[in-house]
């Protein structure tokens, strides 16, 4: 006899089907099924993934707070927490961009608040598709727009982030948000439930319609018919989340809640399950007592809604008319749906009788685990040579307008990024400082990511991604201190993709190794793939650093006619740069080749290290890592920056474009007045650092002696132009 | 000397303003809620910036008829000062504080950046700290910031001295061209006509950090404690 099976398994495959029957000892009924369906989701559960990411580092004696909970926790001194995570909302984004990404920043506003933190800041790391491409106009107007229009309104300054544009994200973008908050050591909140009887309370926006299956949508491919799982993005509703964002706040000034998590993917399923699990309890919720948008809604719609803005809280009894009246003054919903039991068991009633009844830990933490198959990436051919262009000043200025390096003013001039008047360095600097208000201290804060190094060889893309995180850190004078992952691939069922996560974890975890910089949150968006075709790999990180002293900080603006800039950092062979996967190769010759550049993990924390402590000493105050398109685009970027000029000499034994536009990692250019230069240097030597003296601060003209000499407003025309004349464009 | 700022759900520069009274007066600003009724006896009152109730209607539309908007209408009467930054701005416009609108920027777009002012009047309590044609630089924040009069009003504005700001470069030459956001004739903030209700996109209460840059707001905060002392 053949097994028979549901016509709609909601994306179980036939496996999970079994098992989950196993689980519940018979047949599970469409609202459990549901529930199965969405808690083993490749977005819920982790399932390809988890056996990799474990191997990450994840302690340090400054982490309080790792992975698997809502969002990271580090100490930052003075009884003082940062707590951040970085989150994908990928799929939505590309079908309903405003939608998608604006909701994007309120699941990781809440991420954050859940536990106690006072977000003070928004990151977010961006991927469209190739600028030709017909849709790519539209989504990054309406990407932009949503997350400005969230971010805005609930009064979060967005502060900083990055963009790529290739044509391998044509089908699938990616936007991944990243929220930073402060909170007292004393005052963290987890999501582990406990004490029976305790009241279970939903507060925050009604449930509706909207997102129900988001995390099954999520967790796949898109075909040509992907636009019509529009029904499954959610709607978002900033005004909401900032009067959330201030009742949670108020009442956790209080004493009474016991755990908190927020309804992100998967709603009312997962934060209960999760909540329950943890605390190693059952849950009876009544249904019917879910605050609802609308009349006829079933247990299963309750259930599988992610309508955004709600959250869930377990409060001390007796105690509930605090937090009610808290909420009620923010006119906020709040109903008790339920209590805890010692059942182990997940009771859902609706109007009195069991709608469904499930077992919590045999499906929470049964949850599939899969050792996928996975080939290695083969290393990339070898560079052939690369000509010299004719005209340097023209590949200046194309590098410096291409999509990739042009100037994102036009993104984030619609981002508010001074609201909460702690903005110390604004968009367009290596790293965002965000001061901890009324303090002297500040945080540092970046996202990065090279997508072009981690697809032509993962384990040195992986450990880019993280060392130049820690290198924007540095470069503002901040010590580096933890980051979180945002881990973007394709479909793990092919071995090449899983080849592709399993390199960028494995240079990821050698580059937190090296740096003592450890994970402390993430998430995982796999399935980014239409019809077949996979996405570059892009896991983006995101790096939190503090700044212990305001005074001591650097930005990258050219300050003083007459100082000298020193590189410092080795290139891989004295003759000439790294040219391989450069932003050269491809903007100027049109060709993605080559070894990407390697990342030394030991020179890179012995430069890195050096180049802070000069900072922090008071010594340097001008400081740019050396990334996209090498050391001309890092003197350009610091001599508009500060509307000042600057003249660079090349070595004379030296192919001077690979020397100019070689992309050697671990470097930095460092402007510092003269009379500093020769301790800088002797400091330098002393601690078996490369520094070499490459030119002078000066002039209203941008010069490599013998090559280039462009004008401050004719490079300031380039790299300013291509993106507002992009969007301004016919569409 | 009793400062109070109107907190309405969805305000969100709140906290900022309240950073700028305090550093200037050296004392915490009363934060008063939408719902009260009652105004406590205060020598300034501030409708500050953020999205008063998602601003989903009308930008401000909404707070202009909430219960604590009564008394502050009444209190300006009676010559109470009243600073209107941003929301606030659109929210006294929409109570009738001072005449115009403010719509969408021309644009389209939300704004955030520093932009050069012409200071266009010191004949008030709010910009007797600053020399007429003076510029400074204050950060905007906005989506709609666009101010707009009809043409008799225009003139009474300008034959009253009511123009207290205009968009300009950094020299103060008033043009289209540093016209941010399309307002009429470049107005970036203006006066009632006792003179003692200011009206602004532009927030000067990001600008009295030193650590944040350039404090060009401090001679506004400056000049209203002055008036009050």
């Amino acid at each position: 006899m053949t097994k028979q099976y549901p016509n709609d398994l909601m994306g179980l495959s036939h496996e999970e089907y079994d098992m989950a029957v196993g689980i519940m000892g018979r047949t599970p009924n469409h609202l459990e099924l549901g529930i199965f369906s969405v808690m083993w989701s490749e977005h819920c559960s982790y399932k390809s993934s988890k056996k990799w990411l474990k191997t990450l580092p994840t302690k340090a004696p400054w982490v309080i707070c790792g992975p698997g909970e809502n969002a990271g926790v580090i100490d930052i001194g003075d009884g003082q927490a940062a707590i951040f995570k970085m989150e994908s909302h990928n799929h939505p984004s590309f079908i309903e961009p405003y939608q998608g990404a604006a909701t994007g920043v309120g699941g990781i506003l809440r991420d954050v608040f859940t536990m106690g933190a006072r977000p003070v800041a928004n990151m977010n790391a961006l991927r469209f598709g190739s600028p030709d491409h017909p849709k790519t106009r539209h989504l990054v107007a309406g990407v932009v727009r949503g997350i400005g229009g969230y971010g805005n309104c609930v009064g979060v300054p967005t502060v900083g982030g990055e963009v790529n544009f290739h044509p391998s994200y044509n089908g699938n973008i990616l936007v991944n948000a990243m929220t930073v908050g402060v909170a007292r050591t004393d005052k963290i909140f987890y999501s582990a439930a406990a004490g029976i009887g305790n009241s279970v309370v939903y507060v925050g926006s009604k449930t509706g319609r909207d997102g129900i299956h988001g995390a099954t949508m999520a967790s796949a491919e898109f075909t040509d018919d992907s636009e019509e799982k529009r029904p499954t993005v959610q709607v978002g509703d900033p005004f909401t989340e900032k009067l959330l964002i201030e009742a949670c706040l108020e009442l956790m000034e209080t004493d009474v809640i016991v755990a908190i998590q927020d309804m992100g993917a998967a709603g009312l399923t997962s934060s209960s399950f999760e909540m329950a699990s943890k605390g190693g309890m059952g849950i009876e919720l009544e249904l019917d007592r879910v605050p609802m948008r609308e009349t006829g809604m079933t247990p299963y719609e309750l259930m599988l809604s992610e309508s955004q803005e709600r959250m869930l809280m377990i409060l001390k009894p007796g105690e509930e008319h605090v937090a009610e009246a808290i909420f009620r003054k923010w006119e906020l919903d709040f109903a008790i749906i339920g209590r805890l039991t010692d059942t182990g068991r997940m009771v859902l009633k609706w109007n009195g009788e069991v709608a469904g009844d499930l077992p919590i830990d045999p499906l929470a933490l049964a949850a599939p685990e899969y050792d996928r198959p996975w080939v290695p990436t083969p290393p990339p051919a070898p560079l052939g040579d690369v000509p010299a262009p004719k005209d340097y000043a023209a590949a200046l200025k194309t590098l410096m307008s291409c999509p990739d390096v042009a100037s994102r003013r036009w993104i984030w001039e619609q981002y508010d990024h001074l609201v909460m008047n702690d903005t110390m360095q604004r968009p367009g600097g290596d790293a965002a400082v965000v001061r901890v208000a009324d303090m002297k201290k500040a945080l540092a804060i970046t996202t990065d990511c090279t997508p072009r190094y981690c697809y032509a060889d993962p384990v040195q893309g992986g450990r880019q991604a993280v060392a130049e995180t820690w290198r924007n850190l540095n470069s503002v004078g901040a010590r580096p201190l933890a980051i979180t992952d945002n881990m973007n691939f394709g479909n793990p069922q092919r071995p090449e993709i899983m080849g592709q996560f399993v390199g960028c974890i494995q240079g990821m975890a050698e580059a937190c190794r090296a740096l003592d910089y450890p994970v402390v949150s993430g998430n995982v968006s796999l399935y980014n793939e239409t019809n077949g075709k996979g996405i570059l790999p892009t896991p983006a990180i995101g790096g939190v650093g503090l700044l212990d002293d305001l005074d001591h900080m650097a930005t990258v603006a050219l300050k003083r006619a007459g100082d000298v800039l020193i590189l410092i950092g080795a290139v891989e062979n004295h003759h000439g740069g790294h040219l391989g996967q450069s932003l050269y190769l491809r903007e100027v010759l049109g060709r993605e080749e080559g070894p990407p550049p390697p990342v030394v993990l030991a020179a890179e924390r012995r430069d890195g290290d050096f180049v802070r402590e000069q900072i922090r000493a008071g010594r340097v105050d001008t400081c740019h890592d050396l990334s996209d398109g090498g050391l001309a685009i890092a003197v350009a970027e610091m001599a508009l920056g500060g509307n000042l000029g600057a003249t660079i000499q090349v070595p004379a034994d030296t192919p001077a474009h690979a020397w100019l536009f070689g992309e050697d990692q671990g470097r930095y250019l460092l402007a510092v007045p003269e009379q500093a230069e020769a301790a800088i240097l002797i400091d330098a030597r002393k601690a078996d650092v490369p520094a070499i003296v490459i030119g002078t601060v000066g002039g209203n003209d941008l010069t490599a002696t013998g090559y280039y000499t462009i004008s401050l407003p004719e490079l300031r025309h380039a790299h300013e132009d291509w993106l507002p004349a992009y969007m301004a464009a016919p569409r | 000397m009793t400062t109070a700022v109107i907190v309405f759900p969805g305000s969100n520069r709140d906290r900022d303003m309240c950073l700028a009274l305090e550093r200037a007066t050296g004392q915490k600003p009363l934060r008063i809620w939408h719902q009260d009724t009652a105004l406590p006896k205060a020598d300034l009152l501030v409708l500050p910036g953020g999205f008063s109730y998602g601003d989903y209607l009308r930008c401000g539309a909404m707070a202009a008829h909430s219960p604590i908007m009564r008394e502050v209408k009444a209190a300006a009467a009676r010559g109470v000062p009243v600073l209107a930054v941003c929301n606030g701005f659109q929210i006294a416009t929409e109570a009738g504080l001072l005449p115009g609108a403010l719509i969408t920027n021309s644009g389209l777009k939300f704004i955030c950046r520093n932009v050069s002012l012409r200071v266009e009047t010191s004949n008030s309590r709010f910009t007797r700290g600053y020399n007429a044609g003076q510029v400074v630089s204050y950060p905007v924040a906005h989506n709609d910031g666009n101010y707009v009069v009809n043409a008799d009003t225009l003139k009474r504005l300008e034959d009253q001295d009511r123009v207290a700001f205009r968009y300009s470069d950094d020299a103060g030459v008033v043009t289209p061209e540093t016209n941010l956001n399309g307002s009429t004739a470049n107005i970036a903030g203006v006066l009632n006509e006792a003179r003692n209700v200011l009206g602004m996109m532009p927030h000067p209460e990001n600008a009295t950090d030193p650590q944040l840059g350039r404090p060009d707001g401090g001679p506004l905060f400056a000049a209203m404690l002055e008036a009050m002392a």
